[in-house]
């Protein structure tokens, strides 16, 4: 589904504002996930996250997205994996080095970004845990949103 | 202990200094606010030694340190580690490529070290070619590090003594980071950021891609110094010979990342000697490039015209106008 990644980078800006507001609900939700239990629904969620970032971006299920960084440009798409910007190896026409016809994920990550509010794509990303692939990033963002405060909160007190 | 036989420093180190990361010369002359120049040593198809001896001896003299490179084009050869352990030995000072296309974080830390223990103290972080560019396009390519994580792992591992995992080192590797740097692909308005990035992540000098095109290097280093960069890493900039206005049009359409301008096509097409042009062309832009407020150096890469560096470092004037006492540092 090339054309629907393609959109998904051009609307980096309306797919930011809605991650983002549906990422706050995500995260309210804890209690919830919590008495359900996080393991119980790792397997579903891993679906519907699958279903729906597969279709809009060609998402790879890393389980660490980074679309917010990469302009909704999904950075396992390319052929490095790279995740902190562009090799030396992009074509002049913008495309990739070892697949001539897909433009770099990269160039497209630019100017997705270029258009999103957060300057994110800025910050250096380390390497992907491999222990996490297929596992759902946006419960792990619930979980380690939740547990990052409360120990902030017990270190407060 | 029992005693044995055996050299325990295959390399003659020197002191580290204060404010310096590694043992090198390459470090000291940098830090010096001299020009330097490196080149690139095409490690053999061959378990024989004396042949890494052989390539690196055209360099005498006119070079501050050596390239080894890791499989480049994703072709095999031998690895850098082993040259640059042969390089220490004879006194040379190499700068070891580390490529992410082949090893994981687990063999890339052990080469760390290994390298370090051998008296390397230069290191040069890459993602790497894709391995469809090689001999073997069957291989798995690796990239489970891209260059920006391998160099937090060297730094994390010089400066905190630690492993990635947080395991304790007994003895840290004292090394200078480098990193690669294209300015001639696109996104252009990107790249100098992606430079920032890798500053952050613990590149101390770079060195780019073949550098053909000056008005195009003048504009990222525009953006260079208005990010400040100039001031907080080293900027080798990459330069080669090119033997003919044909080979010109070849690696251009088959070496990605490679900027040719028609220009310059047009210039070694028109000239009676196209080799002896194709070396005078890239000593003008050395010359050109020394000019330009934030290169430290230039990275000499003449692939299968090793024996054109000399001529080129003693055409470009470098090493005189260095030694000359009238001169200033720079």
């Amino acid at each position: 589904m090339y054309r629907v990644r393609q959109w998904s980078v051009k609307q980096s800006r309306l797919l930011e504002a809605f991650y983002q507001r549906f990422e706050k609900i995500v995260v309210r939700l804890h209690p919830l996930w919590n008495r359900i239990g996080y393991e119980r629904l790792e397997k579903p969620f891993a679906v519907t996250e699958k279903t729906v970032k597969g279709f809009l971006f060609d998402c790879q299920m890393c389980g660490q997205c980074a679309l917010s960084s990469t302009g909704m440009s999904c950075p396992m798409n390319c052929p490095k994996t790279l995740r902190n910007g562009p090799c030396g190896g992009v074509r002049s026409n913008g495309n990739c080095e070892i697949k001539p016809d897909m433009p770099c994920v990269w160039v497209q990550a630019w100017e997705g970004s270029s258009r999103m509010k957060k300057d994110n794509v800025h910050v250096v990303q380390f390497a992907v845990n491999n222990k996490l692939y297929g596992r759902s990033s946006w419960l792990a963002v619930a979980r380690d949103q939740n547990t990052d405060s409360s120990i902030q909160r017990e270190a407060s007190v | 202990m029992e005693r044995r036989n055996v050299d325990l420093s295959p390399a003659e180190l020197l002191p580290i200094l204060p404010g310096h990361s590694s043992p090198g010369r390459f470090e000291r002359v940098l830090r010096a606010g001299k020009f330097a120049v490196t080149t690139e040593l095409a490690p053999p198809d061959s378990a024989n030694p004396a042949q890494v001896y052989e390539r690196a001896s055209v360099f005498d003299g006119y070079v501050d340190a050596i390239n080894a490179t890791d499989g480049s084009g994703a072709h095999c050869h031998m690895s850098s580690v082993a040259v640059c352990g042969l390089l220490t030995r004879a006194g040379y000072s190499p700068i070891m490529q580390i490529s992410c296309r082949d090893k994981n974080r687990i063999a890339v830390q052990g080469d760390i070290l290994g390298a370090s223990a051998m008296g390397v103290a230069n290191i040069l972080c890459l993602t790497g070619d894709g391995v469809e560019s090689g001999d073997h396009p069957q291989a798995k390519p690796v990239f489970d590090l891209d260059c920006m994580s391998l160099l937090q792992i060297g730094r994390k591992m010089r400066d905190e003594s630690t492993f990635e995992s947080g395991r304790k080192l007994d003895h840290a590797p004292a090394v200078f980071f480098g990193a690669a740097a294209n300015p001639f692909a696109p996104p252009y308005e990107f790249r100098a950021d992606r430079l920032a990035k890798k500053v952050a992540a613990g590149a101390q000098f770079v060195q780019t891609q073949y550098c053909y095109d000056i008005d195009l290097l003048k504009t990222y280093m525009q953006r260079v110094r208005d990010l400040g960069l100039d001031k907080k890493v080293y900027i080798l900039l990459g330069v080669g010979p090119l033997a003919s206005a044909k080979t010109a049009e070849w690696i251009r359409s088959n070496v990605p990342g490679v900027h040719i301008p028609d220009a310059v096509i047009k210039r070694l097409a028109g000239a009676d000697n196209q080799k002896a042009e194709g070396i005078q062309l890239c000593i003008d832009i050395i010359q050109q490039a020394s000019e330009i407020e934030g290169i430290s150096g230039c990275h000499i890469m003449a692939y299968r015209q090793e024996h054109a560096v000399p001529e080129i470092v003693e055409g470009s004037g470098i090493l005189s106008r260095r030694n000359s006492r009238q001169t200033p540092a720079r």
